[in-house]
């Protein structure tokens, strides 16, 4: 049996070419459709290859540990937990974004980039509402595109990286006309919002929610008034299961981040794993391609050390445990600051502060222990094994 | 043994420092904090740079009062009043909360032992309240009904351990991320070849004494916990079964009891095991799962609440159940204060007064007598 852990891109890929090979296999996943982050809500060829597939989906599944030498998983569903047996397991898990601390990131109204659109995708209505974008990358793009189709007003999206570096970038597009044609299709959705480059999203201000963000380029500061900031810095693999895992010679892990670095990782994957490799050997070349593009994003979209000096002492970190930016500060590392401070014990487990920290900080994640997510108590207790 | 005996030169000629500890947990914070207190200048060092990172960070906090032996009575109920003495002092994120500690008694037979503690602890002046059935369901309406009674301990508290022990570690010298190697009688050797001289040096590094004085009668006891998202007034006591003295108190077998505390935060901290012969940091899911499924037999409601993170520590564990606090028997100037089992964070503040009267040659308010490293153990253990 084949356990695949994610049903976005990378997992559908693999599950799909795994059972081409004749491999039994079952996907699991923490949303209630496949599609993950990128292609939630959505429709194509693998998504409807998919669903048609007849492939076990075990839905709103959270993966809560696992055991390398057993070979078993322990899952949380709403009809309560499963321990899963597996030969071979394939970790899919994805990707997060990177949430920078600045002031005001906490006020209802400011969002990650993906989160908002995610919730435009489930039903928020956007329209007539006054957006800024900020952050890094071509997500920020993207999300702008699809706001503006779903009507909203999207007033300037800030790009922090500087237009010497998206030259650049321009120049690897070149290389990869699918995604310049990409790039040319969202550039006329977003044709009338302003695109800033060496600019970023200073503080968000308001009271109680929203109303208003300070941006910045170079010595120039202003305000904007809108209803939603979109912020976007970049993604943060979801690498825990596999961190946790990662002794077993069963284990593959693949795709996070880039999109058809994602699928094609997937595919690879599951060729191998179900015992066909040579079935994959067409595909590694175009994976470098994709991963060349990947590290070309990576450079051209790195973050400016500016922006490590946006909060300030009161500045929340951990939005949990409501730890400042000044207190972290008097700490040498994440184990004397999470002891000494709570930062990072909260519900989220450190998954938004950490990656924040070790920015700010350079601090180094913390050990990962059971549960990888918080799971009922009641799930923790003796399963069956399926 | 008097402190007579000993006629230390606290500040030998040459030195600057009158007293090391070696060890940055509660316990060696403490003893911290009462030698400079007295005037001594203190240094504390510890292998990692945080401090109460070790045990200290493991454990529960609970400030009890435990019967197992007159000594255990004498040392940690001292200890309980010094922690109600400094508690004032202690800042808001040492987590101080008296919530009283409650013994579950699951049936009759249960219930003569809450009987005998009562009339123990109502002999020695502790605030002690029998409950019956009602009683006890009423105090915590989520343990499952049918229970026999319990045994209300008036004066337990709880604290977040890690940051009591910073707490008494303020204004003392620290020498974070220096593993000690060797120590002589007149000071520490370092694993980066540095020396560090010292009038007298306290060995406070709970299980890791063995690496420094070989023949300690220290062994490694592994513990899980785990803790919870914030549930506000699910719990409102220590609550421990009774039958966590039998298991508690097995030397031979791995053992899981129900003993459940309310944070300040409302999180609830769930315990808990105990296992030999393991070095092994990791979470077993094995032992995790049977410590859950003994803490919902008696809270069943348990099972819907979320659990967000578990954690193992090492407690140091002697063969009588009682610390090794004083000299050490074979290195002058040497003095040990370890093996508090799971009672470290509630005996600390006692280990390190009685160390320092010891040290100085002042009275004391107990004897130290029955802790001391150089006692004899019985061949069992």
């Amino acid at each position: 049996m084949i356990v695949v852990v994610g049903a976005g891109p990378a997992g559908i890929a693999a599950a799909l070419r795994a059972q081409e090979c004749g491999a039994r296999v079952t996907v699991v996943d923490d949303n209630p459709a496949p599609g993950g982050q990128i292609w939630r809500g959505d429709s194509n060829v693998w998504l409807t290859r998919f669903r048609a597939s007849g492939i076990p989906f075990i839905a709103s599944a959270r993966v809560i540990t696992g055991d390398a030498q057993a070979q078993t998983l322990l899952v949380e569903t709403p009809e309560g937990a499963r321990k899963l047996t597996w030969d071979k397991l394939i970790i899919a898990a994805g990707s997060r974004e990177l949430f920078l601390p600045f002031p005001g990131w906490t006020l209802p109204g400011v969002f990650g980039a993906g989160g908002l659109q995610a919730l435009a995708k489930s039903g928020l209505s956007v329209a007539d509402k006054t957006v800024v974008i900020g952050g890094t990358g071509p997500l920020l793009l993207a999300v702008a595109a699809y706001l503006r189709q779903h009507g909203a007003h999207v007033k300037l999206i800030a790009e922090q990286a500087s237009p010497a570096g998206l030259a650049g970038f321009a120049k690897e597009l070149l290389r990869n006309p699918n995604k310049l044609l990409q790039g040319v299709a969202l550039a006329r959705h977003i044709a009338g919002s302003p695109y800033v480059t060496n600019c970023w999203i200073e503080s968000a201000t308001g009271q109680g929610r929203l109303e208003a963000v300070t941006l910045r380029q170079g010595r120039r500061t202003w305000t904007e008034r809108c209803d939603f900031a979109a912020i976007g810095y970049g993604l943060v693999p979801d690498n825990e299961l596999a961190t946790f895992l990662m002794n077993s010679p069963n284990v593959v892990i693949a795709g996070t981040g880039e999109l058809n670095l994602a699928i094609l990782e997937g595919e690879i994957a599951g060729f191998t794993v179900a015992g066909y490799p040579e079935r994959a050997l067409g595909l590694y070349g175009k994976r470098e391609k994709a991963h060349r593009f990947a590290t070309a994003l990576q450079h051209t979209f790195a973050l400016r050390h500016e922006l490590k000096s946006l909060p300030r002492p009161d500045t929340i970190v951990c939005r949990c445990e409501d730890v400042t930016f000044g207190l972290l500060c008097e700490f040498p590392n994440s184990r004397a600051a999470k002891l000494h401070t709570r930062c990072g014990m909260g519900p989220c487990q450190g998954r938004i502060c950490g990656p924040a920290a070790e920015f700010l900080f350079g601090w180094n994640p913390g050990s990962l222990r059971p549960p990888l997510f918080p799971a009922k108590i009641g799930s923790l207790m003796p399963a069956t094994t399926e | 043994m008097d402190a007579q005996d000993h006629q230390y030169n606290i500040a030998l000629p040459g030195t600057t420092i009158d007293a090391l500890i070696v060890g940055a947990g509660i316990v060696g914070a403490a003893c911290a904090r009462e030698l400079s207190l007295a005037g001594l200048k203190v240094t504390v060092c510890d292998e990692s740079d945080v401090i109460g990172g070790g045990a200290t960070a493991a454990g529960m906090g609970h400030l009890a009062v435990m019967d197992d032996s007159e000594a255990q009575f004498a040392l940690t109920s001292y200890s309980q009043t010094l922690w109600h003495e400094l508690s004032p002092q202690l800042p808001a994120e040492a987590e101080y909360l008296p919530c009283g500690s409650l013994w579950v008694a699951a049936d009759a037979e249960e219930m003569e032992e809450v009987n005998r503690k009562f009339r123990f602890y109502s002999a020695r002046a502790i605030r002690v309240e029998l409950l019956d059935e009602q009683q006890i369901a009423e105090a915590e309406p989520n343990l499952r009904p049918g229970l026999s009674g319990g045994l209300l301990m008036c004066a337990a508290s709880v604290c977040y351990p890690p940051c009591a022990a910073a707490f008494l570690m303020k204004r003392i010298t620290f020498l974070p991320g220096r593993r000690v190697i060797a120590v002589s009688s007149d000071g520490v050797d370092f694993a980066d070849g540095t020396r560090l001289a010292a009038g007298l040096t306290i060995l406070a590094t709970g299980t890791e004494i063995t690496r420094l004085v070989p023949n300690a009668p220290v062994y490694p006891r592994k513990g899980h916990l785990l803790i919870t998202d914030r549930y506000p007034g699910f719990l409102n006591h220590q609550l421990i079964e009774l039958g966590y003295l039998k298991s508690a108190h097995s030397t031979e077998s791995d053992s899981v009891a129900f003993n459940v505390q309310p944070r300040q935060t409302g999180q609830i901290l769930i315990g808990s095991s105990r296992q030999y012969g393991t070095e092994d940091p990791a979470t077993e899911s094995h032992m995790l799962s049977r410590m859950l499924a003994r803490a919902v037999e008696y809270m069943p409601g348990l099972t819907e609440l979320s659990a967000i993170r578990t954690w193992t520590g090492f407690r140091a564990a002697t063969p009588d159940k009682l610390p090794l606090i004083g000299p050490c028997e074979s290195l002058n100037n040497v003095y040990l204060a370890t093996g508090h089992e799971g009672l470290g964070i509630a005996t600390s503040l006692a280990t390190a007064r009685l160390l320092a009267d010891h040290i100085l040659g002042r009275a004391s308010a107990i004897s130290l007598e029955p802790y001391l490293p150089g006692r004899r153990f019985a061949a069992h253990g």
